[in-house]
């Protein structure tokens, strides 16, 4: 008897969590070994050690570190990610609004490529070995050969320099009217998509390719079916599961890998804000972003685990 | 000849020729580059300033840890924001000189020990309130305070109190010091209602700006503020300074026309820049210098024959041309150059390698010499390693050159190797750059210059009133940091900023980039 959907589910985020946890700790550990004392990179050069002792007592730098864990993880499960360093700042404030930017640039990002390229992959698969399919392949493996920013700055040099159809620099603020906005991101949107594009649209593709061998897309075929309807209703589903695993990975890294692109188009996302902070040596903002990239890539894993056991019911039913 | 340069110069203000070019063609008539600046000074002065509109910058040097507390600022996006929202009591003029801000006049005792400043009157913050004597003291006394973190805090250690004494404010120093005027013309220095003892960070000045976005790292914008106390400056209605750290970014933004002033041109890329149409490159000389500092005091480096052979085997021309592409000028082993006041031509010295090799072999050295160098020590340090290993060379020297993450460099590798490459922003005053780098007891004697004679040389100038005597001292001390000093001065950097189409106004002025930091105050929209 197979386990029903909803136990499985649980299942799986249970399993998450636990492994959000086991993350939080090498998080911890990690920027417990950095080289450097806290204290001694707030204060710099000039601190004297009566300062330095009065800072390492209100940080809590004296009381051992699996405390300082437990201190640290209380803090987050109740909504206190601790403040900055170097601003002094509220980390949970001062991020949100990052978050959100990176949230936003990430989704239309996400909403041109991912149908984007499913469909094109299913073309590729119609009309497989063609020279439409060989053109798609050759498009999308190309623009995701070249390096990210060079991709940015070829979009910055044509669109925003020389034809001055989008702004270069996409700098977005709170109160921005909708369509600023969405002039602002046209271009760090399009450099994205022109980067994760290759992955989803060849994983599709090769993931169709592989049903279409299978004996009831034969039957299909013999019943006369038109190829386009053959995909969409029978290989489609059944290679679904793939196909959303590797769009998830994508979603993952429109979201956590995309530093680069926002360097370049100076998008104050979350990866700047990561790199600003690392630079300044504040771990409490470094470890609550590698917390909160973490969990995003974990979401996202789980999210393409339950789709692709609801979408498979093989999956439900282990051998 | 003057009808000719005049020309020239309004044509350098229309944008049909470039600064650069500019003083080229001013040389070529025989009019001094100090002439030709002025000139090119007043003709600016003659335009009509146009007020309104929103007048953008784009600058490198934002993070989002940066803070509107003037004491914790140390890159260019705060400080230079603070310049438009913000005044100290003495502003320093494009020439160097100290002018009256905050206060009106000033004057000291005949010791040089006591200094009264008297305070403007009808002043307003931009909360309403109007400035007074008091506000000025309690800002002093929170950048003197032993446990502030300010940045200001080793220019008011020689501070012994601050009172307000009617419209004045008296200063208290410990020791003589004649150039007190210029120490407070320092960013941190900012006069803040009651100090900014209650809320540091609230972002209420006096300048001709009102803070209205503050996003650290992002963007920030001010507002006229409607009751200013003078007319010479703030013409834009508003102003935006946009962070944009990446140096193409940087510049398509500005051929794009989303802002109208950056800063930091790379000299890599000036000349191809400039071709741009609308495009004018703004550089002026200034007080930052690249060094190649040694430890006087460590093994190889505590031998002067060896510290002398490293000196002459410096190519400053070759580097000039080569790292700086031409915007700067050569050093000559001493953080001073003209735009110094008080500055005293001393011998030049030159790349000679024979000389190089004479020392080398009288110093008794063997072996390689071991230098460190990165990335980030300034813009284009690892190619400048590899010229000066090639020009080492041509005079027998060995230099083995050891590449450094640029994550730690300062931390791990400057002020603690003996042998490495860094930079110096420079300083307003010599006292100033002495006492930071090169006084014994400084935190920051990053050559190790251990010398009494030069230590009681910086006190005897400060506490000297007549400027031929201080020039004279300060004359001494640059010859024998030449002489015996760890540093190796190759090259004075230009400040490079660049302005687009829209921007009217601009004025050499080498203090700091950015027209000594006042550019979004003093500049303005072309009508």
């Amino acid at each position: 008897m197979g386990t029903s959907i909803p136990v499985l589910i649980v299942k799986r985020v249970g399993l998450g969590l636990l492994l959000l946890l086991a993350v939080s700790i090498l998080i911890f550990a990690g920027t417990q070994i950095l080289p450097g004392d806290v204290a001694q990179s707030i204060l710099g050069q000039s601190a004297t050690p009566q300062a330095l002792a009065n800072l390492r007592a209100e940080l809590g730098l004296n009381d051992p570190a699996w405390l300082r864990y437990l201190h640290w993880l209380g803090g987050i499960l109740t909504g206190d990610l601790g403040t900055a360093l170097t601003s002094r700042q509220d980390i949970a404030s001062s991020l949100w609004p990052r978050l959100k930017n990176t949230l936003f640039l990430a989704f239309w990002a996400a909403a041109i490529s991912v149908p984007l390229a499913i469909a094109l992959g299913l073309i590729a698969v119609r009309y497989r070995n063609g020279f439409v399919d060989k053109a798609i392949s050759a498009f999308a493996l190309a623009s995701t050969s070249f390096p990210e920013f060079f991709v940015g700055y070829l979009l910055v040099f044509f669109f925003a320099v020389k034809w001055q159809f989008f702004p270069g620099i996409s700098t977005v603020y709170d109160g921005m009217p909708f369509l600023a906005r969405m002039q602002a991101i046209a271009l760090p949107a399009t450099a994205l998509t022109l980067v994760v594009l290759a992955h989803m649209m060849r994983m599709t593709r090769a993931a169709i390719l592989n049903v279409m061998q299978s004996a009831y897309i034969e039957t299909a075929e013999l019943k006369g079916l038109r190829p386009i309807e053959i995909i969409r209703r029978h290989a489609f589903p059944n290679a679904v599961a793939p196909i959303v695993n590797v769009v998830m990975l994508n979603l993952a890294y429109l979201v956590v890998g995309v530093v680069v692109i926002e360097v370049i188009f100076v998008y104050p996302g979350m990866g700047q804000y990561l790199v600003d902070h690392v630079a300044k040596r504040d771990v409490p903002v470094v470890q609550a972003v590698g917390l909160i990239f973490a969990a995003v890539y974990i979401g996202m894993n789980i999210i393409a685990d339950i789709v692709a056991i609801v979408a498979n019911p093989r999956l439900r039913h282990p051998k | 000849m003057s009808k000719e340069l005049e020309y020239l110069s309004r044509r350098v203000l229309t944008g049909g020729l470039n600064r650069r070019d500019f003083l080229g063609r001013a040389a070529a008539l025989g009019a001094s580059a100090a002439f030709a600046n002025s000139l090119l000074g007043s003709a600016a002065q003659a335009q009509t300033p146009n007020k309104g509109g929103i007048l953008r910058a784009g600058m490198q040097g934002g993070a989002a840890t940066d803070s509107l507390d003037p004491a914790t600022w140390a890159s260019q996006v705060p400080y230079f924001f603070g310049r438009q929202w913000g005044e100290q009591l003495v502003q320093l003029s494009a020439d160097g000189k100290v002018n009256p801000a905050l206060a009106t006049e000033w004057g000291a005792s005949d010791d040089a020990k006591v200094w009264t400043f008297k305070i403007r009157k009808g002043v307003q913050f931009h909360n309403g309130k109007e400035m007074t004597p008091a506000d000025v003291v309690a800002t002093m006394e929170r950048h003197s305070d032993a446990n502030s973190k300010s940045g200001a805090l080793g220019i008011m250690g020689g501070i012994a109190n601050v009172k307000a004494d009617g419209d004045t404010v008296v200063f208290t120093l410990t020791e003589a010091n004649a150039d007190l005027p210029y120490l407070l013309d320092d960013y941190h220095l900012m006069i803040q209602p009651n100090g900014g003892k209650d809320k540091p960070d609230e972002g209420i000045g006096t300048g001709p700006y009102k803070v209205t976005v503050n996003e650290p790292g992002v963007r920030l914008g001010g507002e006229k503020f409607a009751n200013y106390w003078r007319d010479d400056r703030g013409f834009a209605d508003q102003i935006e300074i946009v962070v944009i750290n990446d140096a193409t970014a940087r510049t398509s933004a500005l051929q794009g026309g989303q802002v109208d002033i950056i800063n930091r041109v790379e000299p890599k890329i000036v000349n191809l820049i400039k071709r741009v149409p609308g495009v004018t490159i703004q550089n002026v000389a200034g007080r930052g210098h690249y060094v190649f500092i040694a430890h006087c005091n460590t093994a190889p480096f505590d031998n002067n024959d060896l510290r002398l052979a490293l000196k002459y085997a410096m190519n400053r021309e070759e580097m000039v041309k080569t790292i700086l592409q031409g915007y700067g000028s050569i050093g000559n082993d001493t953080p001073i150059n003209k735009a110094y006041p008080l500055f005293s031509e001393i011998p030049q010295r030159a790349y000679d390698p024979d000389k190089a090799a004479f020392h080398f072999k009288k110093s008794g050295h063997d072996g390689p010499v071991l230098l460190r160098t990165s990335d980030v020590a300034f813009p284009g340090a690892v190619d400048a390693t590899q010229l000066y290993q090639q020009s080492c060379q041509a005079a027998g020297i060995p230099i083995e050159v050891k590449r450094e993450p640029g994550d730690g460099y300062w931390s791990e590798v400057w002020n603690k190797q003996p042998f490495s490459t860094s930079y110096w922003g420079g300083r307003p005053t010599q006292d100033q750059m002495f006492a930071t780098a090169y006084y014994s007891k400084a935190d920051w004697n990053d050559t190790r210059f251990f010398d009494e004679k030069f230590d009681k040389m910086l006190f005897q100038a400060r506490s000297e009133l007549d400027p031929a005597k201080r020039t004279a001292i300060y004359r001494d001390m640059n010859v024998l940091l030449n002489e015996t000093g760890g540093v190796i001065v190759p090259m004075f950097n230009d400040f490079i900023d660049a302005t687009g189409p829209k921007v009217e106004g601009w004025v050499p002025d080498g203090n700091q980039e950015m027209m000594g930091g006042y550019a979004l105050s003093k500049c303005w929209l072309k009508a």
